[in-house]
């Protein structure tokens, strides 16, 4: 069979994605962002982001197949993000891909969004090498994989106890009084600041800590100690100093744990994902010391780095082409899915 | 063919004709779950419609193919009630026909002066009530039927707290109808009959009637005494 033509759908946060590829060809990456309109409450509100959703669905779809000149019933199927993601948003993809799929006769696919994010990997047109350690970064999920195999195995090594390292930099901004999204702001603000200005605590790096949560992450802790520093600090906050030194405790914390990870399974590969990635410091650490620890670190564009559909698509089309059956159509929105479960309700095979 | 879908109360979908003869319908009363089911409603109201799976623009009268959605648009429960929406829509989009908007206490109401009819009763206000949750009702006045055989909203769909209701309905003269389903049925009939008037009688948006609730945040917390 020629490689599988699948339109992606995309609901699980604040951006309504649809991505159509074929194969590991990626046709459109198309993106509607409810951001916008969360700015004015300092972070995602679900009911403005489903509200959105169910605005944006079908211009996107429609803005998505006139950029890619594919047809609807040129399709071989659809997929759809059914987890990990904002319960009231992830539906209003689900029903909306069951409905188009059970329209088209298509088969339909429900797969894994943070699976999807190292599947984005695919369609930058490089061969991606397995296994490798990913660090998928957002306002949503701060996770640590280790991916054997794209389509069958993926193990969780860790992940955030409280907040998104995203959700973080949103928080730290509003303390700083810097507009919401925080991530560029405190990018902005951090500037012309010095990151060792001030040491703030790197959350669960202590040995004590290690044992239990060697891969996880906790920004919460570091958010309060910004808190408190700017609280406690007498005359005009140096605003640049105190966004450089929590954006390097958060730097640091991330590329150490992934490349502790890397170290531990033996694997010199590292792959980001997540909006996150946006900020350069990131990027630039994670090269720096990844290349001093002899790991290959690969970061897609960041339009296939932020939520989108076109992950999406491409995680049920290597599904397709790894033999894998459609899913039912009986499964609903799972906000806490495990990354373990790549696709969502198979059907079951007959004899 | 017209394929109703409405998830405001528990999830509904149905097949009906241009006779407004129901040939499919597939219901759920859950009150959750309406991602669940939806996908599985809507192919077994097609199977048991007989429908054929093919696409492009068809007459209402063709009896083997659907030619609209009719889509109910709430008042309902806001997760739910988008997930029926987003159903309709991408339907539709996959066929390449229109979507036909109904407020779901039409279809209702619509029941209510169909039965009423059959026994002749004498013409009464009343009022579909639905649950909107954080201790507040939706409800919407009807005065009978129009000679498109559609029914007359007397008032538009509005939020009231559940202990202002009676009083309300009271002062409107009007009997209360509590209602806990909307059948896709009627929402396709209502479609039906609107088209055969050629009016448009529901709203292109979800009904919602109330804003996002969120809080502005305040400024920074103190975190240390
Ligand atoms: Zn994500």
């Amino acid at each position: 069979m020629s490689e599988p033509l699948v339109l992606g759908i995309e609901t699980s946060c604040d951006e309504t994605g649809i991505g159509i590829v074929r194969g590991r060809t990626l046709l459109s990456n198309t993106i509607a962002s409810s951001m916008d309109e969360h700015a004015r409450y300092g972070g995602v509100v679900p009911e403005v982001a489903a509200r959105a959703h169910l605005e944006e669905l079908q211009p996107s779809i429609e803005a998505a197949l006139a950029e890619s000149g594919v047809a609807l019933e040129d399709l071989d199927a659809v997929a759809v993000t059914s987890g990990p993601g904002l319960a009231g948003a992830l539906m209003v993809g689900i029903g909306a891909a069951k409905a188009l799929a059970v329209s088209l006769g298509k088969p339909l696919y429900a797969v894994n969004h943070l699976v999807g994010h190292i599947a984005a990997d695919l369609l930058t047109g490089d061969e991606i090498v397995l296994p490798t350690v990913a660090l998928l970064v957002s306002g949503g999920h701060t996770s640590l994989l280790l991916v054997r195999d794209l389509t069958t195995d993926v193990e969780l090594l860790g992940e955030t106890v409280d907040d998104a390292a995203g959700e973080a930099f949103d928080k730290v901004a509003r303390l700083l009084g810097l507009p919401y999204p925080g991530g560029p702001e405190i990018d902005r603000a951090a500037a012309t600041g010095d990151p060792n200005a001030i040491r703030f605590p790197r959350g669960l790096s202590r040995a004590s800590d290690l044992d239990k949560h060697r891969y996880d992450f906790s920004f919460s802790g570091l958010k309060t100690a910004v808190a408190r520093w700017t609280e406690q600090h007498d005359g005009e906050l140096p605003v640049a100093d105190v966004a450089a030194s929590f954006r390097e405790a958060v730097v640091d914390v991330l590329v150490t744990k992934a490349l502790a990870a890397c170290a531990d399974y033996g694997v010199p590969r590292l792959l980001l994902g997540g909006g996150v990635i946006a900020n350069k410091r990131l990027r630039d650490v994670a090269l720096e010391r990844g290349a001093a620890a002899g790991v290959t670190v690969r970061i897609p564009p960041l339009s296939l780095c932020t939520d989108n559909g076109a992950m999406i698509a491409g995680l049920a089309a290597e599904l397709i082409a790894s033999g894998r059956r459609p899913s039912t159509l009986e499964f609903g929105a799972d906000s806490t899915l495990p990354v373990t479960e790549i696709q969502v309700a198979e059907t079951v095979a007959v004899p | 063919m017209i394929l109703g879908i409405d998830t405001s109360v528990g999830t509904s979908v149905a097949v009906v004709d241009a006779d407004g003869v129901v040939r499919a319908d597939e219901s759920s009363d859950n009150p959750l779950g309406h991602a669940e089911v939806i996908g599985t409603l809507i192919a077994r109201a097609l199977e048991t419609a007989a429908v054929t799976p093919a696409l492009g623009v068809t007459a209402l009268s063709d009896d083997t193919e659907i030619s609209y959605v009719a889509a109910g648009m709430g008042p309902g429960p806001f997760t739910g009630l988008r997930v029926g929406i987003a159903a309709a829509r991408a339907f539709a989009l996959g066929r390449g026909i229109p979507v036909v908007p109904v407020v779901s206490h039409d279809a209702v109401a619509l029941g209510r002066l169909l039965q009423a009819a059959m026994v002749v009763e004498e013409d009464v206000r009343f009022a579909v009530v639905t649950d909107a949750r954080r201790r507040e009702f939706a409800y919407t006045v009807y005065d009978g039927m129009d000679a498109d055989g559609l029914p007359v909203r007397a008032t538009e769909p509005a939020l009231i707290p559940r202990d202002d209701l009676d009083a309300r309905l009271a002062e409107l003269g009007a009997l209360r109808l509590d209602a806990h389903a909307v059948p896709a049925a009627l929402i396709g009939l209502a479609a039906s009959r609107a088209l055969a008037a050629g009016r448009s009688i529901g709203p292109s948006d979800a009904l919602y009637l109330r804003s996002p609730d969120v809080t502005l945040p305040a400024g920074p917390k103190k975190v240390s005494a």
